[in-house]
């Protein structure tokens, strides 16, 4: 051990600022760049559900359109008949 | 070789591969950099002339080195991406590029930091500040032009060129302080056969440079993952995985 108190941990010698400085601003962009990156995941997961949602409603909606228009065709030669 | 490589250029093995790594570099990773940022802290001796500043130096020159050693795997897959066509390795590039931006800016952060007491000076443009700057713009040009095109094919070749064009920039960065007059110090570690340093100062280096090193691999582990996923956003199996973790809001 190269100090004898925290508060002579904390001074480091006088260069206490640059050196918390350093290691502090170097955590922070290490945390933020982790979390980010882990939490990119669900953002992806989410994104490519929300896309299957809209394929899956607009193929129910083309399904819909050929029903009405076959059920509409019906129609029309029950009509004629 | 080819046979055995072959599998891991497919998107679902190379998901899965990485995912069963990621446990593994995260614990050496935790390991290696509370180990070696305690012994740097408080048990490695303080520099005879720098006193307690020099332990800025267990985090400078590993982002330093990192920041240079990910640009040059980042410039592999850019090649690799623009001979083979290896969309994988695309990817790859594409999850270096934010995690190597982030490391040149913590070396220059703390170079700036151990530069004022030191030098007496943030900053100064001499060739080995600069060009590093440089490659922190290369990075930050490299992650817009990845992110600037809806094709993402199109986007890996644009970004792959100027990752080459810019690999230039690595030998410069290298050499600077042999090739021009400046401030900063020459090597210490790296020296060929023995380093000039006490073993005292080395040790907890090595423990935290590796350390980084997993925290590397880690994060770009999670980026290149996630990078798979969203570029093969329309396959089954990334459906079928879609389905069981989506949240239904």
């Amino acid at each position: 051990m190269q100090f004898n108190s925290f508060s002579e941990f904390i001074n480091m010698g006088g260069y206490g600022f640059y050196v918390w400085l350093s290691f502090g601003v170097s955590a922070l962009l290490l945390i933020i760049l982790f979390f980010s990156s882990k939490a990119g995941h669900q953002k992806v997961i989410n994104n490519i559900a929300k896309q299957k949602q809209r394929e899956d409603k607009l193929r129910e909606a083309r399904e819909l359109r050929k029903q009405q228009a076959n059920s509409a065709q019906n129609n029309t030669e029950h009509a004629t008949n | 070789m080819w046979k055995w490589l072959h599998p891991y250029a497919n998107p679902e093995v190379s998901y899965h591969f990485t995912g069963r790594l990621l446990p593994w570099f995260s614990a050496l990773a935790a390991i290696l950099l509370s180990v070696g940022l305690v012994w740097a802290l408080l048990f490695a001796p303080a520099d005879y002339q720098q006193g307690d500043s020099f332990r800025i130096f267990y985090i400078h020159v590993p982002a330093a080195s990192l920041s240079m050693g990910i640009y040059f795997g980042m410039a592999i897959a850019a090649l690799c991406s623009l001979v083979w066509q290896l969309k994988l390795a695309d990817a790859s590039a594409a999850a270096m590029a934010p995690v190597g931006a982030v490391f040149t800016a913590i070396a220059l952060l703390t170079g700036s930091a151990w530069g004022k007491p030191m030098w007496g000076t943030w900053w100064i443009w001499d060739a080995r500040l600069t060009s590093e700057l440089i490659l922190l713009f290369l990075y930050l040009g490299v992650i817009a032009l990845h992110s600037a095109f809806e094709d993402k094919n199109l986007a890996g070749k644009a970004a792959g060129i100027l990752t080459l064009v810019g690999s230039i920039n690595l030998p410069i960065i290298k050499y600077s302080v042999e090739w021009w007059n400046t401030l900063h110090q020459g090597s210490t570690v790296s020296k060929l056969g023995k380093p000039s340093m006490s073993l005292e100062m080395l040790w907890p280096f090595l423990f935290c440079f590796l350390g980084f090193a997993m925290l590397v691999a880690v994060i770009v582990c999670y980026r290149f993952r996630n990078e798979i996923l969203a570029r093969n956003s329309i396959r089954p199996w990334v459906r079928d995985l879609v389905s069981a973790q989506a949240n239904h809001k």
